[in-house]
């Protein structure tokens, strides 16, 4: 297929490189008379028709974050924009699943944040980027400066045969999509079969997936009703700074590892970030590659992890191979 | 006549004494950037108590999913919700109203025994 990546290539980059977040493959639809009817709705919507597309989610960069548990600041941001543009042939999405920014309690420095961030991600060689707010870049200030930088905090859209919808369960303060937003999603999604393939991406889990730590949407259930009857529905999401895979009904979530630091599973007594280790710098920082065909029924996504290393960089690991010339933590 | 008159009033009384179950115990939580006031607190099995959120700077929530409870409050703005717990044990609350970097450690622990 043209579009789509050569997984061997970004195996071979990844495994010496630390995360790029999560890359997911789709397959055209299939030449059916279903595939057929899609193609041509989704043509008829916005001439986006269905084909292979590969997209890659980045999340929880946390731009203007500093010292412990990770003292490299936007470091692996940084090294993650250089995997994704090494890559051959380039994908055609990039999602950032929120907290791209660490708040401030200055606003303007917190707009500086989100001027860093841009500096940074406006490096990928990929132009088509989405993003939504985490709780950090949104919830003090209700979303301005989200807005004034990226557009609504929610919104839609279709991509080669897939219908994207951004999900702000953040911007209102609480962990809540709120009933505005869940009328909109289900009006938006009214207009499609049940068949349709939809990427829902959000920063929160929209599901009980930790309460007591802040992993949850309190109306996510409420979501997931909207969702429920359509078929092929996968979520992306971020927030727990760790991978996670879970099912509801027919849903399945996905979380992608942050690019700052990691949280440990949710089954331990106590939410305290995993300790920097100089020697691993980028340790519980990994690459996801999420596979499938929007054809298959049910639609199941395959799922790849890679334990992450620089060590190929120049024989050894470490912290030191991080810093330029002079510079020190 | 004045027999029944007594008869009445008593009857009216003991109604009113029927009909009035005692006030719950309010216990208030103070809530301000990035801690909760007291740390701790205890509650009974089977007693009413009415839980008060107090706020003296800005919006903050009070999260126990166990208990039901899902507060919000603002600087001047109490809120409070009456619950009679049923179950034992050591709940943690969080506030689940994003206020600042600190706030992953705005916490507390209600004990039920």
């Amino acid at each position: 297929m043209k579009n789509e990546f050569d997984r061997r290539a970004f195996m071979r980059i990844s495994a010496m490189s630390i995360g790029a977040g999560a890359l997911l493959q789709f397959s055209p639809l299939a030449a059916t008379a279903r595939g057929n009817a899609m193609s041509r709705l989704f043509h008829k919507q916005n001439g986006e028709g269905p084909g292979a597309f590969s997209i890659v989610q980045l999340s929880d960069t946390h731009v203007g974050f500093q010292g412990p548990p990770d003292p490299l600041g936007t470091k692996a941001f940084e090294r993650a924009v250089d995997v994704i543009n090494a890559l051959d042939p380039q994908p055609d999405l990039i999602l950032f699943t929120g907290d791209l920014t660490h708040d401030s309690d200055d606003p303007a420095e917190h707009a500086r944040r989100f001027k860093t961030f841009r500096s940074i991600s406006d490096r990928l060689r990929v132009k088509k980027r989405m993003h939504v707010p985490g709780e950090h870049d949104a919830a003090l200030d209700g979303g301005v400066l989200f807005r004034e930088n990226f557009g609504e905090t929610h919104y839609s859209f279709d991509h080669r045969g897939a219908h994207f919808v951004a999900l702000d369960n953040v911007s209102m303060g609480k962990p809540i999509v709120g009933d505005e937003q869940i009328a909109w999603l289900k009006k938006d999604l009214a207009r499609f079969p049940k068949t349709a393939p939809i990427v829902v991406f959000t920063h929160r889990p929209p599901f009980d997936l930790k309460p007591d730590w802040e992993w949850f949407t309190s109306d996510g259930d409420a979501v997931m009703n909207v969702l429920a009857p359509y078929d092929n529905v996968t979520v992306l999401y971020g927030h727990i700074h760790r991978e996670n895979h879970h099912t509801t009904g027919h849903v399945q979530h996905h979380a992608a590892r942050s690019l700052i630091f990691a949280f440990p599973d949710p089954s331990t007594a106590e939410k305290k970030p995993l300790p920097f280790n100089p020697q691993q710098p980028f340790r519980n920082l990994g690459i996801r590659t999420v596979s499938g065909n929007t054809a298959a029924r049910p639609f199941v996504a395959g799922i790849d992890d890679v334990e992450l290393s620089i060590r190929e960089l120049s024989g050894t690991e470490g912290i030191q191979q991080m810093l330029k010339q002079g510079e020190s933590l | 006549m004045k027999r029944t008159f007594v008869l009445i009033i008593l009857i009216a009384v003991a109604q009113l004494g029927l009909s009035q179950e005692p006030a719950p115990r309010v216990v208030e939580i103070t809530a301000k950037r990035f801690e909760f006031n007291p740390k701790q607190v205890t509650l009974k099995r089977g007693e009413r108590v009415t839980i008060r959120l107090v706020s003296t700077d800005r919006a903050h929530g009070f999260l126990v999913k166990p208990l039901g409870l899902d507060l919000d409050a603002d600087d001047g703005k109490p809120s409070e919700k009456t619950i009679t717990p049923d179950t034992a044990g050591s709940f943690p609350a969080i506030c689940d109203h994003y206020c600042g970097s600190g706030h992953a450690n705005m916490k507390m622990t209600v004990i039920v025994e």
